[in-house]
Order: C-alpha cells, then structure tokens, then sequence
C-alpha cells in the first residue's frame, strides 16, 4: 500500500506511453533549427501549453525547470536582492527556506509570519506584514500536514495596496496542483511553483509560472533557453511528460479530489477507532489526501521502518538530511518539541488507491503499533 | 546474495558451520534483528553472518554526528560515505538500510559528559556512554518500534550461555575484545543482543569480508573515538566548552612546591609523561589532577602506584558482588588479581598485584577469567 503520495506518486500510463513513443523517435535538440529540432520544439511547446491550461496562465509564462525546488530557488533568488525584504512562513519546504537564507546571506532581510497551532497563517497579518516588501512567499498548501493556506485571499489583499507597496507574492503549490482549483486568472499571484513528478510525470521536471511583465533574473547561465530564464537544454522527455501530467491534472480534479478526501477520512476514521494515543496534526480541512498522525511516544521514523516491512509506505513527511529523518521544522515551528516531532507519521493519498487498501492498511497499521507498544505500561 | 550463498562462502572460509550453531542456540531471541552498521568491516561482517543464518536483518546506522564527507578530513564514522558504504553492503546483502538519527541524544548522553569529565581534572570513557545509552537503549527502544526481536552489533565480544543465564564474555580476538566497553549490560540486555562475530578472529572477519565481496574489506580500522577523528582531544575541548571554562593552573612537584603553569587541566591524565617540563632527577609523571583549583601534581613513577580504588555507579551483569576477581582499569590493559568490597553504592577494589596509572573518569571492569562481572566508575577519591 503506497501511502507516500506527497513525496511523488506513480507515472501515469498516459504520460508513460507519450514519453515511450518519443523515446522511439528520432530525438533532437528543441534548440536546433532542423526538421527534427523543430519536432521536438513543437513537443515541448505542447506541453508548455498544457501546463499554462493547469494554471490558466499563457504559455509564456511558463519556464521549465528541473524541479519545484529550483522553481522555489527562481523565484525567490531571482526577485529578491540586496537590500529587499522579503516575508514567508516558518513551515514553507526547505528549497524555499534554504533560498531565502541564501538570500539572506547576500544581504536581503526576511521576516517571518507566525502560523497557528494547526499551521493556518492569518491572511490580514500576511499583507500587513508583506506591505512594502519585495516579496511575499506563501506556499498553497504544505506537504507534511496538508494545512491549506488563505493565498486567494492574500492576492485580493495585495491588490488593494498601492502599486508602491505590493509585494511580489511567490507560492510554492508543488502540493496543492491537481487537487485545489489554481487558476491564475482569477488569483494575482505573480510566481508560482509546479513539480512534474507530484502529478504524474517522472521526477526531473518542474516549472515557474511568472506573470508577464515580472522580472526575473536567471539563476542558471549560458544559454538563451526558456527566454534566458533558465539556461541548458530542455529535459524534453520530462516536459513531454509533464504537459500530458497536467492535462490529466486538470480533468477530473474535482472528483479526484473527493475520492483521496473520502480514503483519507476512511483511513483517519479507522484508525481513531482502533488506536489510542493518536492525535491528527493539522487542519481537519487541509489537502485532500494529507493525514499527518502523531503517534504518542513513538519514534515515527521507526514506524515507518515496521510499516515498511509489511508493505506500507508512508514517511515522517520531513527532508531526510544524510538519508536520516530528522525532527520536521514544519512541526517545531508549530510549537512540537523533538520527541513530539519526531512522533508524527504523514499518510498520503493518491487517486490510484480504494478503500480495500486503506482497510489493508489500517489493519497493518494497528498490529505495528499494538507490536510497538507492546510491554508499555 | 541469498542467504544460502552466504552461508556457503562462509562456511568454507571459516571451515565449520560453528558460527551458525552459535547462532541457532539463540533463536529464542526471535527472528527479525535490527544489524548497527557503522560502514565498518565488522559491522558489515555481523550483518552478512545474521542473513546467512536465516534471521530477518535490517540494517540500520546511527547518525551520531556531524556528517561531512570524509574528503573534508573527517575520519571517524557517521559520514555521508560511512552511510553509503553501509547501503551498498546492505544492498549486496539484500537487507534494506535505514538511517537513524540519534544526534540530539548523542550530543547529551556522550559529548557533554566527555568535555565535562575533561575540565573536572578526569579522564572520560565516551564509548561505554555510548554502549550504554545510544547502543543498546535509544537505539534499542528504535529497533523495538522498527519491529525487531533483538539488536546486533559488530563489537568483539560473546554472549554465552553459563550457568547464571546469559554470560557476557570478552572476545575470542584478546586484541580486538571491547568487552571493556560494555560492562554495563545486564542480563536484560543480553538477552536481546547478538554479537555475530565476538567468536572471530579480526583477520578472519576480513577475509569473510573479502570472500562474501563487500565494498569495505578493505576499509582501514577507525582508530579514535568517533567524535574526536583527527583532531586532538584538547581541541574538542576547548571548542566545546569555550575559553572561559578553560581551567589553566599551576604543575606543582610532589611536595606542593610551583614547578610551572599549563593551559588547562584537560590537557592532562594520570601517568602522562608528555608534555611536562623537564630538569627533575627522576621522570616525571602526572600524578594527580584538581579540576577544582587547576592544580597538576608530578611525581615520579612510584606515586602512581595503587593498592587500592573506589568505584562508583556500580552496575552488575553477574550477582556477585564481594571477593576475588580481576580488574580492568583502562581498555586493552591486562586483568589485575583483585578483591571486591561492596559498600553499599560503591565498590572497593583492594589490588592484589599494585596498579599503575589509575584514572579517575575511566571504568572499572570486573572479570572472572574471560566473564565479565560488571563494573563502575573510578571515583576521584
């Protein structure tokens, strides 16, 4: 049972079968100005306009990159310097609190917005906070407790200050596409951050939507790909990938959606029922799919090693430094000490699950921690 | 490699099947075992050993300390290539890898109680801190929730089963045995612990290494306590503690009379030679420290003969608590003819043979031949 859906879910069979056909054909540089060059150009501007239709964005405001977290490093790094501040949040991922630092590093200054127990960042406190910034970055929704953020509401906040005073907002929704509605019409952000693999597609893709008319400076040089925002040769592969992922994204989300909240609901409800000392970390209206548990007095990272071997995937949710989970920052900035921290065990759902496997693991998921809890008093 | 494939290469380099008649004799310890692997040769040996007798083995490795590359000087283990040398045995062994992070727990339970021991004038024993509240309890309580029956570790040592139960004995290897650093494990502990290969010889472990193909029969040993690899104790110290808590003084001969200064009392342990002035007519060893006042006593070599020392923080792997035994005080040093004297939290040892060099900080470990018995810290008194 796959319950590690946030860290990246299975390659859709869709997006398989377009990456295999051109694996077969004759392939060439999107760069080159030959038939075969101008085929695989063709291709990767496909799909550049499937990943704007994600997003209802214009295809040019799309640039490739490599992944959502050097999405997070262009956009950041590439609107914030010197001198600039900027506003973010303590449980934002690590590429976009390691960018910031960066940015900080090379003389930027970084404020940061306090999150409430269940990590929900108050809107009114956001735009206060971010007037006559540089940039406010927020991200859609966090990976690790599925906390959704107010960001529609920030952008209409943003909107109403003065032209002098608006801060660029930049949101991380690598978590969020393909279950809440991103629609960059109707929400001013101006960057936003996408990754191939949590959609479908192989890892190894990701993209910036970055409105037109913001600048951005590169981050990668020496070449004049993606306009001169992101130099070296297109992953065409991945971007194919990517724009038949996204395609597939926006079809259906809705009731995509519904299912994993459905599966999820079942899995947290089956649990409550048959396990004790569990408490649900997070907002109970978070991302669909999401279930971040903390289970009292257990390491979760060796749960996770049990549920393993029993053929349960899931994950503590945080980076692992040196391949060691270690205590999640989202859940310290939240107010959790170590041993709460690293007591917390994310499941995550994808659309490819039913209930049989989530009553499948349910059932694991009781006798790992009745076996752990086994000679506690 | 399978677990048959395995056993063969093993059995014919060790030339009997032994070892895993050993093993067998345990299996009441249940089947799945979680394997510390270091990245080490001997860790790396223990884990193939444990699959090849049939055992459901993780592997997994503690995250101790910082984790640089080894390109960056660092020497001892926890970094990232100790990590990757472990997941490539354990992939060669068809054994899934995890790592563990224990740093926070390290940092409290070994490096704090190694820098204080230091600047209060004695000299420490992180690795017994280590056995006893990273290995064989953190880690332990870690394996339990992983689902493990039982943990196993690459020390040199025997778990035996005697008369009493279960019997910690030093390892076949007199030259590799750690049982020293182990004196704190209890039958408890014994009873949920394998050592694969105390009953190995270090050359063989290397030649099993060499015939089962792992990635680190070559690897040199690890020579330092982990922490420390490279640098001089001092140094760790210093960085640690911050210059404030430094405790400079005076080297004094053995008469109280000011023969010099010296930077710190950490610099320092009983029986040293190096490092202090010259021009006395007999050699001079450090005789006693004061961590209180900084004051360094020489002397020379007849004031550090002991007759007899205080032993504190008892702990017990056999019920036996008064008469005869023997007695290590510092590791790899050879047992001593002793008499014990328990005092109700503390043990006197009345050396039958006259002990050199006797550190406070360091434990003492009581044996009966090759049993360990159990041991304590010398006190200062």
């Amino acid at each position: 049972m796959y319950l590690d859906h946030n860290a990246g879910g299975r390659i859709r069979t869709e997006v398989a079968a377009a990456i295999t056909e051109w694996l077969q054909a004759p392939t060439a540089n999107p760069s080159s100005l030959h038939a075969a060059g101008r085929r695989a150009r063709d291709a990767m501007e496909a799909a550049r306009d499937e990943v704007a239709a994600l997003l209802r964005a214009e295809p040019a405001e799309i640039v490739f990159t490599g992944s959502g977290s050097e999405a997070n490093g262009l956009a950041i790094l590439g609107t914030l310097g010197a001198g600039q501040r900027a506003v973010s949040t303590p449980i934002e991922h690590a590429s976009v609190l390691r960018n910031l630092a960066v940015a900080s590093e090379g003389g930027a200054q970084v404020e940061w917005l306090d999150p409430d127990p269940k990590g929900n960042i108050s809107a009114t406190a956001a735009v206060d906070r971010a007037r006559g910034a540089r940039l406010l970055s927020m991200g859609w929704a966090n990976g690790e407790i599925g906390t959704i953020q107010p960001v529609p509401v920030v952008a209409s906040g943003i909107a109403e200050l003065p032209a002098a005073e608006r801060p660029l907002l930049h949101s991380d929704a690598v978590q969020a596409a393909g279950l809440e509605e991103i629609d960059v019409g109707a929400v001013a952000v101006d960057l936003l951050s996408l990754s191939g693999h949590k959609l479908g597609a192989p890892a190894g893709v990701g993209a910036l939507f970055v409105r037109r008319g913001v600048e951005l400076t590169a981050q990668l040089h020496g070449g004049s790909q993606e306009r001169e925002r992101r130099a070296g040769t297109e992953n065409l592969l991945g971007i194919i990938g990517f724009g038949v992922a996204a395609k597939l994204a926006g079809q259906g989300r809705e009731a995509r959606k519904a299912k994993v909240t459905e599966l999820r609901n079942r899995l947290w409800e089956g649990l409550s029922a048959r396990v004790s000392g569990i408490r649900r970390i997070g907002d109970s209206a978070g991302l669909a799919g999401t279930l971040a548990i903390s289970f009292a007095g257990l390491r979760g990272d060796a749960l996770i090693v049990a549920l393993d071997s029993v053929g349960v995937a899931a994950s503590t949710g945080s980076a692992c430094a040196a391949g060691a989970p270690e205590p999640s920052p989202v859940l310290l900035a939240l107010g959790h000490d170590e041993n709460s921290a690293r007591s917390v065990v994310r499941f995550s759902i994808g659309s490819d699950l039913d209930s049989a496997a989530i009553d499948h693991a349910i059932d694991a998921i009781v006798a790992v921690v009745a076996r752990a809890r086994e000679g506690d008093i | 490699m399978t677990p048959e494939t395995l056993r063969a290469r093993i059995v014919s380099v060790l030339g009997s099947e032994q070892i895993f008649t050993d093993l067998l004799a345990r299996k009441a310890i249940g089947t799945r075992i979680v394997s510390a692997m270091s990245g080490g040769v001997d860790s790396s040996v223990a884990t193939a050993v444990l699959r090849a007798a049939g055992f459901d083995v993780l592997g997994v490795s503690m995250r101790l300390g910082t984790s640089a590359p080894r390109a960056s000087g660092h020497s001892g283990c926890c970094s990232l290539d100790d990590f990757d040398d472990a997941r490539r045995v354990s992939a060669r062994l068809e054994v899934p890898h995890y790592i563990v992070d224990l740093r926070n727990l390290f940092e409290k339970k070994v490096i704090v109680p190694f820098v204080e021991t230091y600047l209060a004038g004695c000299t420490p024993n992180p690795c017994t801190l280590c056995n006893r509240d990273v290995k064989f309890d953190a880690f332990w309580e870690y394996a339990r929730t992983a689902g493990a029956d039982a943990v196993a570790t690459g020390h040199y040592c025997r778990i035996v089963s005697g008369e009493t139960g279960l019997e910690l004995h030093t390892g076949r290897d007199a030259d590799k045995d750690q049982s020293y650093f182990l004196f704190t494990l209890q039958k408890a502990e014994l009873a949920r612990t394998l050592f694969p290969i105390g009953d190995l010889e270090k050359g063989a472990v290397r030649e099993l290494a060499r015939a089962l193909e792992l990635p680190v029969a070559d690897k040199p040993e690890s020579q330092d306590i982990c922490f420390v690899a490279g640098r001089s104790y001092a140094d760790v110290v210093e960085e640690r503690a911050g210059r404030e808590r430094i405790r400079r003084g005076a080297l004094v001969d053995g008469s109280g009379h000011r023969v010099g200064e010296h930077s710190g009392v950490h610099h320092f342990t009983i029986g040293q030679r190096k490092g202090l002035p010259g021009g006395a007519s007999e050699k001079q060893y450090v005789t006693a420290i004061d961590g209180a006042s900084g004051e360094v006593r020489l002397g020379p070599a007849a004031d550090l003969q002991r007759s007899s020392l205080v032993v504190e923080d008892v702990s017990w792997t056999e019920d036996l608590h008064d008469g005869p035994a023997q007695v290590r005080l510092r590791h790899r040093q050879k047992l001593l003819p002793c008499r014990l004297h328990s005092r109700g939290e503390t043990v006197e040892v009345e050396l039958l043979e006259e002990a050199r060099s006797v550190s406070p900080g360091q434990a003492a470990v009581w044996y009966a031949g090759s049993r360990v018995l159990g041991g304590g810290w010398i006190s200062a008194l």
